[in-house]
């Protein structure tokens, strides 16, 4: 699989297509929703985009780890981590899509 | 958050912006990383995070009400992984709006 990996020049040249804005408008947008969506999550906020997914914050607890290679015990701390959740449209559409590759 | 609402943020930052506009810039932005995901390629957003396609191998599993066995077949899931900028942001101590 993954084939090609996309950029964010790449979805500013799809907006700077679609849109009809100025090549260098079309790149501040992408950082900027980007940017609003990190910003949202910093504060602890839920983001939900309907049919392609949402982001939430979890907040996880400390632990003791370990160092897998010296076998150490090491403290991991109280951290907040982000998880994806992709929508039931996102995830029909990349299996109907790879259906048919297959 | 929600899509309207990042639409209407977007907007108070770019006044000078069709509505219009915005709402397309934001479905560009999704539609193509869907797309890019459906043809199996990764999308990689430094300072984000990245998107990639993850293949789930077919199994048996259980319906959970009856305990019968069904076929599950494979399939692919969608995966995002964390930037680095991103998880420090989140763990900045005051909330952290940069």
């Amino acid at each position: 699989m993954a084939g090609h990996t996309v950029t964010r020049a790449e979805l500013s040249e799809a907006v700077y297509r679609e849109v009809g804005l100025s090549r260098n408008e079309s790149s501040e947008l992408v950082d900027t929703v980007l940017d609003e969506i990190a910003s949202c999550l910093s504060q602890g906020e839920t983001v939900k985009i309907s049919s392609f997914g949402s982001f939430q914050v979890r907040q996880k607890s400390g632990r003791m780890g370990r160092n897998p290679k010296t076998g150490d015990e090491v403290p991991i701390e109280p951290r907040r981590v982000l998880v994806f959740r992709a929508s039931q449209v996102l995830k029909a559409r990349i299996n109907a899509a790879l259906a048919k590759l297959r | 958050m929600i899509k309207s609402e990042l639409i209407l943020r977007l907007a108070e930052r770019n006044p000078h912006l069709y509505h219009r506009d915005i709402e397309r810039v934001v479905a560009t932005v999704f539609d193509e990383i869907s797309a890019a995901l459906a043809r199996g390629d990764r999308v990689e957003l430094r300072g984000f995070g990245a998107f990639s396609v993850k293949q789930r191998p077919a199994r048996v599993g259980r319906n959970p009400r009856t305990g019968s066995a069904v076929e599950v077949a494979e399939k692919c899931v969608p995966f995002f992984k964390t930037g680095k900028d991103l998880r420090e942001r989140l763990n900045q101590p005051a909330g952290g709006d940069a």
